[in-house]
């Protein structure tokens, strides 16, 4: 063996080393939050932890569907808010923009991912919850809130994602159907939406993934009451929230069952990226 | 001498500063098959284009001159460029069909002018499809995507969706490139069948195809149209030196 050989070999020992320490963090993390967490599930039952309605740690209440429904409600407002926002973005900066616009525009979208997430809690603070007090009425942290928020931040997810949707159907489609008399606007309806729907689909489910993942701006906003919310006016909390705002004094029990909580929003995650993988690939095929 | 349905008088086109057509003029003649030809990039598909305004969708393009259609200057400020398109369908050089059923291929021209009877609507598509003869081989599968045809299903079934708008003229931008020489032959005899009904443009870049399918072959060289006549003529006299070359195959 020469020289040269060896320093290869060595060299793709180190990347391959470093490529796998990636890899295993992933697994690390995974088996940390599931032994800590599950355990605590097993005790008191599952079901104890997924239908459970009160949530008083110290008193060994660990109800958790509060928290789930909350975090349902959020990301379903989210969606509600930011999806249309996203499609119409989407479509205007792929159908109608002249390429100068689009060289302006996407760059800005893009822009507001790298706001940090304490940025967009701080305006909801004080912009959007005295807006929603004042005129709507109820404490102001609320579903709503947080929804209205966490539309704008899933914002650049659904636009950059669906944007490549539209982009992978083919141009001569667009040709097609204009050159059979359509307006823009039928052909977008008619033909790039049944086209494009895999990756539209892709599109909402990581903006959901994003939504439900969310942690500072939603406890800026939300209220935190861990109750199930009655109205979109009323407070909310979120599992996220749920370990975020405990974890720093938990102890004993109580920490199992934050653990525990980090497995259902793992499980729910994860079933989220599964399925979005699993659409795009199949608008690969 | 039939009347023309096409008049276009001294068209320039740029793209930017790139001047892609230079004062073309021709007629085209009502149900006749004109042929265009000329090497790559000579302007030909950019010419088809322009008889439907389908260069509108490129940013950038300037247009001089006149294009009559019917009489009526198709670049005159207010025309109604839907009814246009109508008029003036125009056929790929790719199949196009939508990734939806062959039957919502067919009448998708017909839900997007507004047409929503049903007996029209599935009468149109048998007879459209019966003109381009899929309407046997594929009665029974009507719901099937359009993906999953042959090439030259797809082209056929492409025509067919054109013909259910009922246009008067069909532009043809190399409709046959994509295809083997059996299906190309059929198609070729499809349009010799088409040109009954309606006026046909084709641009193509297989002489032969031209010498056998036209009645009136144009041939383009760097954008400017060198010569203009009936095809036997342009093939066995040309009158410029030009076209000379390129269809003795000295060039191009």
């Amino acid at each position: 063996m020469t020289r040269l050989e060896r320093n290869d070999r060595l060299i793709r020992l180190g990347l391959l080393m470093i490529a796998f320490s990636a890899v295993s963090i992933l697994i690390v993390i995974t088996l940390f939050i599931f032994s800590e967490g599950t355990p605590i599930m097993f005790k008191y039952g599952p079901g104890r932890f997924l239908f459970g309605l009160d949530w008083y740690p110290s008193e060994k209440a660990f109800g958790l569907l509060p928290m789930i429904v909350g975090s349902f409600f959020v990301t379903a407002g989210a969606l509600l808010v930011g999806v249309p926002m996203g499609l119409a973005c989407a479509i205007v900066l792929t159908q109608f923009a002249s390429k100068r616009v689009g060289r302006i525009l996407k760059p800005v979208i893009e822009l507001l991912a790298g706001i940090p997430s304490v940025v967009y809690g701080f305006i909801g603070i004080v912009v959007i919850v005295p807006l929603i007090r004042e005129n709507l009425g109820g404490p102001g942290l609320s579903v709503l809130a947080a929804s209205l928020v966490l539309g704008v931040m899933i914002l650049p997810t659904v636009i950059s994602i669906s944007i490549d949707a539209f982009q992978a159907v083919p141009p001569t489609y667009r040709e097609g159907s204009i050159a059979l008399g359509a307006t823009v606007w039928q052909t977008i309806r008619m033909v790039m939406f049944p086209a494009a729907r895999s990756g539209i689909v892709a599109a909402v489910i990581l903006g959901m993934g994003r939504a439900i993942g969310e942690t500072m701006a939603v406890i800026m906003i939300a209220g935190n009451a861990a109750a199930i919310p009655g109205s979109p006016l009323a407070p909310v909390r979120t599992l996220t929230s749920n370990i975020a705002l405990e974890m720093g004094y938990a102890s004993g029990e109580h920490r199992e069952a934050l653990f525990a909580t980090g497995v259902i929003l793992f499980v729910i995650i994860m079933a989220l990226n599964i399925l979005a993988n699993w659409t795009s690939a199949r608008r690969k095929r | 001498m039939t009347t023309p349905i096409i008049e276009v008088k001294t068209l320039s086109l740029w793209y930017g500063k790139f001047q892609a057509l230079k004062d073309v003029t021709i007629d085209v003649e009502i149900n006749r098959i004109t042929a265009l030809i000329g090497p790559s990039g000579c302007g030909k598909s950019t010419f088809l284009r322009t008889l439907n305004r389908m260069n509108d969708l490129i940013e950038g393009v300037r247009i001089t001159g006149t294009v009559l259609f019917q009489g009526r200057a198709i670049y005159a400020k207010g025309t109604d460029l839907l009814d246009l398109r109508q008029n003036v369908g125009m056929v790929f050089q790719r199949p196009n069909p939508f990734p939806i059923s062959v039957a919502d291929n067919v009448t998708y021209g017909l839900r997007v002018h507004g047409i929503t009877d049903r007996t029209v609507r599935d009468e149109r598509l048998q007879r459209s499809l019966e003109a381009v003869h899929l309407w046997s081989e594929l009665k029974d599968g009507l719901n099937r995507n359009a993906l999953a045809l042959s090439s030259e299903q797809q082209q056929r079934l492409c025509i067919a969706r054109l013909i259910a708008v009922e246009p008067e003229v069909l532009l043809m931008d190399e409709p046959c490139s994509a295809l083997d020489p059996i299906a190309t032959a059929r198609i070729e005899e499809l349009m010799a069948e088409l040109k009954k009904l309606y006026t046909i443009v084709i641009v193509t870049h297989n002489m032969q195809q031209a010498a056998r399918v036209s009645d009136t072959t144009g041939y383009f060289l760097l954008g400017e149209l060198i010569e203009v006549g009936p095809t036997p003529q342009v093939f066995t006299a040309p009158r410029d030196s030009r076209t000379e070359d390129y269809i003795t195959g000295r060039f191009g």
